[in-house]
């Protein structure tokens, strides 16, 4: 059994709501009963939409997939205000590498609306080819339309790897698509590699909390997909010289037809508003500060090197801190140049997420701290005197230049 | 109204361990506790509940000590529970088992939402949740941070990386519910000890007319094929003397490495 | 013979001891100083169901034991120590009422404590009658189907905040003891005030106040057991209460050690751990052996109670020695932690502050070995 849909003619009662849910306008209904013409590209967005289970949806089994078929890497490319995310643009640099190594050409899959001019941004960073689906409908990520086009050309051009960044959007998508067409998905990779003899991808990921990792093979199952943790992979020094052959793929998309509604867009204001995973240098503080009031030790010192303030799981738990300063296993892996560890013990679940930091210091009384087994530089003291001393410090030493 | 909560147990992570014999993990004497996320999205589903009425049924694909999940959620106040359980589920990964769980609620029938958590503290991967919505060819709404039933419909904030999404889709839905989102109760002691007493149905393949192909190891495309502890950065240089002084060789040290 | 606590029991136990851990004992400290009625954390105690612990399903409790109600009533202690007397002081209401009263009194009294909808005092202390409880001067005049009552009481836990009280008071001050009635009030009756809030030494947030009774009428069916009966609804009680106090202060014991254990093991001085110098582990030794007798002494109680079987000696007994092995624990506590201990840095000065109520309520330790030497003699006796 190949991967196969067909209309069971006994419950199709040919009411045409299928219709309005392909996107690529590949059902007709002839003499009261739907049928699907060749322009099915066996996407299964159909499926869900029958009221009467008429609509029959085959996945492959494994030993039954020809692997051979399957050819390329590609990305799933995010975008955020008209720019390609950082993840993507890492994710280009990997699956360059990748691509490379099986000597398979790199693409991008760009979804969107008015986001023709990334294309080429995606050559320079390594992509040698886009499918560039452009439509209203794609303006906002959502599951639904995004699921039905992507798997949609997955299943016309075969890649056999999908790439993904592991953010809260890939992590929507991306099982949603795997799940459709029945391949694997390893979640949120920090290492990929090809394996020489048997050319398959070799994908690593921590789990239990970052407490171990784990390499993971989808032998049979094609494409194997995986999602990709941000600020692990190296993007490349943008090329502008290099050419991108861009192939535009047409959808017929319906807003009627796609129930799920964005009412609302909500910011939350105020100076708060910081990135951590783009800050440069990083003050993070943890239980060694004791107190939430404690923390404008650690604004002070980011204040002068100019640096986001992040925060050990153990303060954000004890309200000290909003969450979206976490950094760690459940909060945000970072990688910056400079992260200072003031106070935080160094749990697995902590170094998870900054410890491929560029230069690491950490700052705790307790000698026996985990943090200091990943930091390059360590100073064992009381933060209370260590960081305020270390402000005054680097303040004369910015004021004297 | 009917909620069907899915739930996994799974080993309290900070004491997993690898033994570095046999690299494998060793899970004895570690406690097994209800993934935290399930537990904000059995609590959502109680709000709901005693918001609309219905009933909350619990389910979770795992061995039969997985059971007694089910009856802490029990005691903190669901209604009905579930253990899916089959030798020919051994081995899952998020694709089997979100096949498993999707027979399941079929069998089922009929609900309102599906409530997952976000991610499980083992696997980690906040891939089933999705891949459940999939197979049940219904509308997902993943990183709740809240959500509410207006007007049939359901309403729900996402937490996202840096703003949140208010959505809307029609019912029946399934969402993934984020630590944020709510305050597990504690179990009462009445529910301690009517949970103890209570009956749980037991489903295996054949009950949910699962294609055992699709199942466990068999219809699990990733494979892990090795297991390892993290790699530790070898550790760097102490810096030693009184405050001042360290202070100074610090900014020294990190200006030549052009860190500063 | 048998040592192990049931399944049942165990799951019980294990669900408190995670709402101690996650709700009572990180905010102990903030209701130690807050000076308000621990409202929520009491809500909370009702909303688990942990008000009706061993009152009878059909007056809506859970229908366990003395032993369960004690066993949760040490964990509760053990995470904060005025939550877990206010669960004592509801208990006074409580059993007076469930051992003594009508139908009619348990339906619309018992019913409201055990669910936890409302809290429970009482009241029996009074200027001039601690120790003395014969000496009470509380009047009770019956007039018609009414009784009024006059006078006061102090000290009362729960005084103020909670709604149905228990009071003793005298019908024939001549008789002193024997003239003693038990009636039941509640909160807004004509004629009941309240006064003034003790300040104490530690349990800031606890209400004792002073209970106010001007002319209050109250009707003759809310006498509990009959009249003239108060004296021994007032002993009965105390017995229970007293085991309640044991095992809470075995509760403030164990925190104190568990404290004085994790400091010992972290705080380094001469280049180790002082958990490692003899003279600390001989501390820790006595300390741990103190809490254990404590813990036997009363859960015996509290089964002897359970079991039908006479438990008054037992009760004082846990009382006095409990509450005085938890001072002592909760001083070397303090002594272990060094000048950190006398800080608010660390709990132990205020498991320090603590301690000590529990040598002096319901029966000052002086008082539980009169009434340990009275049996006592009366057994020798009477071989
Ligand atoms: C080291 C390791 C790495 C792994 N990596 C991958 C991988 O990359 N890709 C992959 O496909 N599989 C992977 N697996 C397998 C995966 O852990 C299992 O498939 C598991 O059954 C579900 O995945 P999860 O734990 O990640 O759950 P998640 O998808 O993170 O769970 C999300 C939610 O789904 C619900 N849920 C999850 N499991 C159950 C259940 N059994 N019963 C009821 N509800 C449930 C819960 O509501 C949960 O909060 C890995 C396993 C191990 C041990
Ligand atoms: C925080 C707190 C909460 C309380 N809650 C309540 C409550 O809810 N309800 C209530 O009714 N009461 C309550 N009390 C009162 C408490 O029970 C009494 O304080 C206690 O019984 C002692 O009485 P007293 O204070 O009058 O001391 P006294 O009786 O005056 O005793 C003073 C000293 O004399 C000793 N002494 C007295 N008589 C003798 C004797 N015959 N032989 C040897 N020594 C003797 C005592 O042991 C003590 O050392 C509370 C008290 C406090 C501090």
């Amino acid at each position: 059994m190949a991967i196969n849909i067909y209309i069971d003619p006994d419950k199709c009662v040919g009411c045409k709501l299928c219709l309005g849910a392909c996107p690529y306008g590949a059902i007709v209904v002839e003499e009261g009963k739907a049928r699907f013409t060749e322009a099915c590209v066996l996407c299964g967005a159909c499926v869900s939409s029958c009221k009467f289970g008429a609509i029959i949806w085959e996945q492959p089994k494994k030993e039954e997939v020809d692997t051979s078929q399957y050819q390329g890497v590609w990305v799933i490319a995010e975008t955020h205000d008209g720019r390609l995310a950082e993840v993507t643009l890492e994710l280009l640099g990997e699956g360059r590498k990748l691509a490379d190594t099986l000597d398979e050409p790199l693409s991008l899959l760009l979804l969107g609306n008015g986001v023709e001019p990334l294309a080429s941004v995606a050559g320079h960073y390594g992509a040698d080819r886009v499918y560039l689906v452009e439509d209203e409908v794609l303006a906002h990520y959502r599951t639904a339309p995004f699921t039905d086009v992507a798997v949609g050309l997955i299943n016309k051009y075969k890649p056999s790897i999908v790439l993904i960044g592991a953010t809260s959007m890939g992590r929507d998508l991306g099982p949603r698509i795997a799940a459709r067409i029945g391949a694997g998905l390893t979640a949120d990779c920090t290492g990929l590699e090809i394996d020489p003899q048997e050319r398959l991808l070799r994908q690593t990921r921590p789990a239990f909390g970052g407490n171990i990792m784990a390499t993971i093979l989808c032998r049979h199952a094609r494409p194997q997909m995986a999602t990709v943790r941000p600020k692990v992979m190296k993007k490349l020094d943008p090329d502008p010289g290099r050419q991108v052959e861009i192939v535009r793929e047409q959808v017929s998309l319906n807003e009627k037809t796609i129930v799920t509604k964005i009412v609302e867009i909500v910011r939350e204001e105020g100076d708060e508003q910081v990135n951590l995973q783009d800050a440069e240098i990083i003050v993070s503080g943890g239980r060694g500060l004791r107190a939430a009031e404690n923390f404008a030790l650690i604004r002070e010192l980011a204040d002068v090197l100019g640096a986001a303030v992040g925060a050990s799981r153990a303060t954000v738990d004890a309200g000290w801190i909003p969450a979206y300063h976490q950094v760690g296993q459940t909060g945000k892996t970072v990688q910056p140049k400079l992260y200072i560890a003031c106070g935080i013990s160094g749990a697995v679940q902590h170094l998870a997420g900054m410890s491929s930091s560029d230069c690491i210091v950490a700052i705790n009384s307790d000698p026996n701290a985990p943090i200091f087994d990943v930091a390059t530089y360590g100073i064992v003291g009381d933060l209370f005197e260590v960081v305020p001393a270390l402000t005054k410090a680097l303040k004369r030493e910015f004021g004297q230049q | 109204m009917h909620f069907i909560v899915c739930i996994k147990q799974v080993p309290d992570t900070t004491e997993v361990r690898i033994d570095p014999a046999t690299n494998t993990l060793v899970r004895e004497g570690v406690p097994s506790i209800i993934n935290p996320f399930d537990e904000n999205a059995i609590e959502a589903a109680l709000q709901l509940r005693e918001k609309h009425g219905g009933k909350v049924t619990v389910i979770t694909m795992g061995p039969p000590q997985a059971e007694q999940a089910l009856r802490e959620a029990l005691a903190m106040g669901a209604d009905e529970a579930i253990l899916i359980s089959d030798r020919a589920f051994a081995g899952s990964d998020t694709l089997a088992t979100s096949y498993t769980l999707a027979r399941a609620i079929n069998k089922i029938g009929d609900y309102d939402l599906v409530l997952c958590g976000k991610q499980a503290f083992d696997g980690d991967t906040a891939q089933v949740g999705p891949g459940l919505a999939e197979h049940l060819g219904i509308p997902q709404v993943t990183y709740a941070i809240d959500a509410q039933i207006v007007d049939g419909r359901l309403r729900v904030k996402r937490l996202l990386e840096s703003y949140f999404e208010v959505v809307e889709t029609p019912l029946p839905a399934l969402i993934t519910c984020v630590k944020q989102m709510n305050e597990p109760r504690h179990a009462g002691l009445r529910g301690v000890m009517k949970a103890r007493k209570a009956q749980i149905p037991t489903w295996t393949a054949q009950d949910i007319e699962a294609d055992v192909e699709r199942c466990g190891l068999t219809g699990s495309p990733t494979n892990v094929i090795r297991v390892f502890p993290p790699q530790r950065h070898r550790a760097g240089e102490k810096l030693e003397g009184d405050v001042e002084q360290v202070v100074q060789t610090l900014i020294s040290k990190l200006r030549e490495a052009k860190v500063l | 013979m048998d040592f192990a606590f049931t399944e049942e029991q165990q799951e019980i136990f294990a669900a408190v001891k995670e709402f101690c851990d996650d709700v009572l004992k990180p905010r102990a400290r903030e209701v130690d100083e807050a000076g308000e009625y621990p409202w929520d954390n009491v809500r909370q105690l009702g909303e688990l169901d942990l008000m009706g612990i061993a009152i009878p399903e059909q007056y809506g409790g859970l229908g366990l034991g003395v032993l369960e109600w004690a066993v949760v009533g040490e964990l509760l202690s053990a995470a904060c120590t005025t939550t877990g007397a206010v669960y004592g002081a509801h208990m006074l209401a409580e059993y007076p009422i469930l051992q003594f009263g009508t139908e009619e009194q348990k339906q619309k009294y018992l019913r409201p404590l055990a669910t936890g909808e409302k809290i429970g005092a009482f009241g029996l202390t009074e200027p001039s009658a601690g120790s003395d409880a014969g000496n009470v001067q509380t009047r009770a005049d019956r007039d018609g189907d009414e009784y009024i009552l006059n006078g006061s009481k102090i000290f009362i836990t729960n005084g103020g905040d909670a709604e149905i009280y228990v009071i003793i008071a005298n019908v024939d001050p001549a008789r002193g003891t024997r003239g003693l009635t038990a009636f039941i009030l509640e909160k807004g009756m004509p004629g009941f005030e309240f006064g003034k809030n003790e300040e104490k030494m530690a349990y800031k947030s606890l209400s004792n106040r002073e209970l106010i009774f001007n002319d209050c009428r109250v009707p003759a069916e809310n006498i509990l057991y009959k009249e003239k009966g108060g004296f021994r609804v007032a002993m009965e009680t105390l017995a229970v209460g007293r085991i309640g106090m044991a095992i809470g202060a075995v509760g403030l014991a164990q925190a104190a050690y568990d404290a004085a254990v994790e400091y010992a093991m972290t705080r380094v001085q001469f280049g180790r751990h002082i958990s490692e110098f003899q003279a600390i582990q001989f501390k820790l030794a006595d300390m741990a052996t103190d809490i254990e007798c404590a813990r036997l002494l009363s859960y015996q109680a509290a089964w002897r109670k359970d079991a039908g079987l006479d438990f008054e000696k037992q009760a004082a007994m846990a009382k006095v020695f409990a509450s005085e092995a938890c001072s002592r624990v909760c001083d070397q506590a303090v002594q272990i932690h060094g000048g950190y201990g006398y800080t608010k840095e660390y709990p132990v000065e205020r498991y320090f502050r603590e301690a000590k109520l529990f040598e002096i309520v319901e029966g000052t330790s002086e008082i539980q070995r009169l009434v340990i030497a009275n049996r006592l003699l009366k057994e020798a006796k009477a071989k």
